[in-house]
């Protein structure tokens, strides 16, 4: 007994294997590709062929709807963890050069004697979506704004890569270091919260979020509440709008102060 | 006779060191998740223990379990040595190899991307790679089935196939052809992204392509269990197999409708259409069908052995039975836990019921129920029944045997009974850390400390198997004899050429897995744009 006797009709293993296995797909398919569909009263379908496409997910444009205008620009930075990963020396040189405008501000170290943002030693994926978002407009701040606009793409990286690569220092008036509040270890999860430590430093760091330790109370503050009342829209797909609009304002206080309370030592040295 | 005892013992005594360490990682999972554990402050740790334990059950230990189980059957049920002893080492030491090299990047926190390897998450080259080298460690074995019994159908032409082999070939195929989805995913999508040559990477595609693997994958693990129903059971308590033709249509079915059913684990995923679901689901309605069959002919078969020892009445029957032997313990207990996560897997395979315990802690309950009961406490079983032909030895512990299987059976209802009830109540799972102090999930803190109890049960469990089998190689020495299988009330002399040979209804489950999983497949892969950038364990 070969093959040759197995695969024919006249071998009635094979006809009823084939066959039952056959019109159970049949009947199946029929159900799942034209009855169910139809089913749904409140689908449209145009014909059969149209409810066997959405059936077998074939993308499709609805051709009557148009895209809504976005209201708000949004931040069309693309960001991975190769981003920047690998300055040369002249470009942090170039960079150097071109921080010396940045410096009334975020400090001839990098670390700010205003409220305004430390850069010394930050992720310079961080510092390059920011600048594209405030040339974009994605993000606006009547000081920071008109430095932006004027800057190129290559301007953008060589300063990212040049505040990337100081050392990172304690904060200008440094307070005395806090405990670690539920928020930055747990998060709330009733909430959906995530723990800030879990993108943040702390717990680990996610691309594109930057490590706050040492950093203003008054600014990581203000920066949350924007994101709560989303006047700051340019965090990609809403990660922090959607945390920050959950947090309670003493949350907000506990956050702000327990990172700014940290000396950058404990950054988690991951590069 | 086992020739090649070394080979066996080599295959279990390295799957059974696996499963402790995983075990122990698992009742440590539970415990520092619980409100009786205090948190760690860094869920990394969790994931990467999570990481080795899902690896190491989920491939590496049933893996092996099969492999070692599937050469002591070829050899006792074909009454032949072993054919291609040289490839089954290598096949052997890749696994070994294999399962050091991905759990070295584990440990090191280099890959806690789980087991399910979580795309557009990306570890450890070096993970993935390991995980190959397993896979392709196990079809060694695949071959080395096949080719077993064609040099036995060579010296027997038109013999019937021994029920036991004919399963355990059936089972490798399963494997052969389900491993492909996994492995396409890993060789086509990740292993590229994680070796740094793409960094973009089509999760949607990847997460059908595991789940081509996802389900059949159980089946496998469940084959050398459904071997021991048919094969060693009865035989051990005296009975017979209540019907031999029946137990091979079972092996089919399995064969055949087990692979093109893997898209019910992606019923909440946005880039499969409905229709596609509709059929996945509906063919994993016809997969209950042989456990159906299986249950029937083995409760006939045990019902023969009682009646052979004098029992009477509609269930009188019951009592004659030989409640001491631990073969019948431990079928009892593996049939009362497949019939608790059957019931639990019909909510699973419904599109409606399934939404509301999508990545709840049901589902981890439900597979450990499953897995880690009905197939894992047949694995002892198996173990112990050949334990004495491995080692030359006597397996004096009888009593300690059967305090071991009821402590598994206990600590598994009591660790999986909670389980499935808080993930009804929608505690999700993989997750590291529950604020059991808040008042919304504070009532859950009772049933997941009950858990935790039973996890610990399962730890002693564990620990007292593999007491038990080392104190067995320590034992009086004794002949075992020839190792044997339970023959049927009718034994078959001739078999048709259908139920003999495994070409039919592979070809059948190819080409369901084509229909199944074609179009959805060749839909992703060339629709532009559906990639998204790769996310690195441990890249800030
Ligand atoms: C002491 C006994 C065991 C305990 C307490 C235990 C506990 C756990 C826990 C807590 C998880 C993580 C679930 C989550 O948070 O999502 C897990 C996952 C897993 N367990 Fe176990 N386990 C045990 C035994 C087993 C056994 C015997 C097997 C199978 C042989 C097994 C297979 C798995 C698999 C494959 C995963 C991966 C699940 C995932 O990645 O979501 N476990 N186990
Ligand atoms: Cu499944």
């Amino acid at each position: 007994m070969g093959t040759r006797d197995l695969f024919t009709f006249s071998n009635p293993h094979f006809a009823r294997g084939v066959g039952i296995t056959a019109a159970i797909l049949i009947l199946t398919a029929i159900a799942g590709f034209i009855v169910l569909p139809f089913a749904q009263p409140w689908v449209q379908f145009a014909n059969v062929w149209d409810a066997i496409c959405s059936a077998a997910g074939v993308p499709q444009r609805a051709a009557s709807v148009t895209a809504p205008e976005q209201a708000k620009r949004l931040s069309e930075v693309v960001l991975t963890s190769h981003t920047l990963s690998r300055p040369s020396q002249e470009a942090i040189g170039r960079g150097a050069t071109l921080a010396q405008r940045c410096a009334i501000c975020h400090g001839p170290t990098g670390i700010s004697r205003a409220d305004s943002p430390n850069l010394a030693g930050q992720y310079a994926a961080v510092i390059y979506k920011e600048l594209f978002d405030f040339r974009s407009g994605a993000r606006s701040n009547a000081v920071m704004s008109p430095f932006a606009v004027n800057l190129t793409d290559e301007e953008i990286a060589d300063l990212s890569n040049y505040y990337a690569y100081l050392p990172r220092l304690p904060a200008y008036h440094p307070t005395p270091q806090l405990p670690k509040p539920n928020i930055v270890i747990y998060g709330a999860p009733m909430r959906g919260i995530a723990p800030c430590g879990a993108c943040h430093g702390s717990l680990d760091n996610k691309t594109g979020s930057p490590w706050l330790e040492g950093q203003s109370e008054a600014y990581m503050k203000a920066q949350l509440q924007a994101f709560a009342s989303g006047e700051r829209h340019n965090d990609i797909s809403q990660q922090m709008r959607n945390i920050a609009r959950a947090m309670t304002p003493q949350e907000i206080e506990a956050a702000a102060a327990y990172y700014a309370s940290q000396p950058p030592e404990v950054v988690k040295a991951v590069d | 006779m086992l020739a090649n005892r070394k080979l066996i013992l080599a295959h279990f005594s390295f799957a059974f060191a696996v499963f402790g360490v995983a075990l122990t990682l698992g009742a440590w999972q539970m415990f520092i998740r619980s409100p009786i554990g205090t948190w760690l402050s860094n869920p990394e740790l969790y994931y990467r223990s999570l990481t080795a334990h899902g690896t190491v059950m989920g491939y590496v230990f049933p893996t092996l379990v099969a492999m070692g189980f599937g050469y002591a059957i070829s050899e006792s049920a074909l009454e032949q040595r072993l054919v291609g002893v040289r490839w089954a080492w290598t096949g052997f030491w890749l696994i070994v190899f294999g399962s050091v090299m991905a759990v070295t990047p584990i440990a090191l926190g280099r890959a806690s991307v789980l087991y399910t390897f979580y795309p557009p998450l990306i570890g450890n080259l070096f993970y993935y790679l390991g995980v190959v080298l397993v896979v392709v460690g196990s079809w060694i074995w695949v071959a080395l089935m096949s080719i077993n019994l064609r040099v036995w159908r060579n010296a027997h032409p038109g013999a019937p196939v021994p029920l036991a082999m004919f399963a355990n070939v059936a089972g490798s195929y399963l494997w052969a052809w389900t491993a492909v989805g996994a492995a396409l995913e890993l060789l086509l999508q990740i292993i590229p992204v994680a070796a740094g040559l793409k960094n973009t990477i089509d999760a949607g595609l990847a997460r059908i392509f595991f789940s081509w693997t996802l389900h059949a994958i159980v089946y496998f693990w469940l084959m050398p269990t459904y071997i021991a129903y048919y094969t060693i059971v009865p035989r051990a308590i005296g009975g017979r197999v209540y019907s031999d033709t029946m137990a091979r249509i079972s092996f089919i079915l399995f064969l055949v409708v087990a692979m093109p059913i893997g898209m019910h684990h992606t019923f909440a995923d946005p880039q499969v259409g409905a229709g596609f679901k509709f059929i996945h689901s509906a063919f994993t309605a016809l997969v209950a069908l042989p456990t159906l069959l299986t249950v029937f002919t083995i409760c006939a078969s045990v019902e023969i052995a009682a009646r052979l020892r004098g029992g009477r009445g509609l269930f009188g029957w019951i009592r004659a039975l030989p409640w001491d032997n631990p073969m019948l313990l431990a079928l009892a207990f593996s049939f009362v836990m497949l019939g608790f996560g059957g019931a639990g897997g019909l909510i699973n395979m419904s599109y409606q019921l399934d939404a509301s315990i999508h990545n709840t802690q049901w589902i981890t309950g439900h597979f450990h129920l499953i897995f880690g009961g009905a197939i894992v406490i047949m694995y002892f079983a198996i173990a112990y029944d050949l334990w004495p032909h491995l080692t030359g030895r006597e397996m004096i512990d009888v009593r300690l045997i059967r305090t071991q299987l009821w402590l598994w059976f206990i600590g598994m209802i009591v660790t999986t009974f909670p389980w499935h009830w808080v993930g009804i109540l929608g505690m999700p799972r993989r997750m590291a850390y529950f604020d059991f102090g808040d008042p919304a999930i504070a009532p859950q803190a009772l049933s997941v400390i009950f858990s935790v109890i039973g996890g610990f049960i399962l730890l002693a469990s564990g620990i007292l198997f593999l007491v038990i089998l080392a104190r067995g190689m320590r034992a009086p020495q004794a002949d075992a004899g020839a190792y044997r299988f339970a023959i049927a009330v009718h034994q078959p002399t001739t078999v048709p050429v259908a139920l003999n040979t495994h070409a039919l209804w592979v070809a059948l489950m190819i080409a369901l897995t084509i229909t199944n999983y074609g179009y959805p497949i060749l839909n992703l892969a060339t629709t532009a744009g559906t990639s998204v950038p790769a996310v690195y364990v441990g890249a800030q």
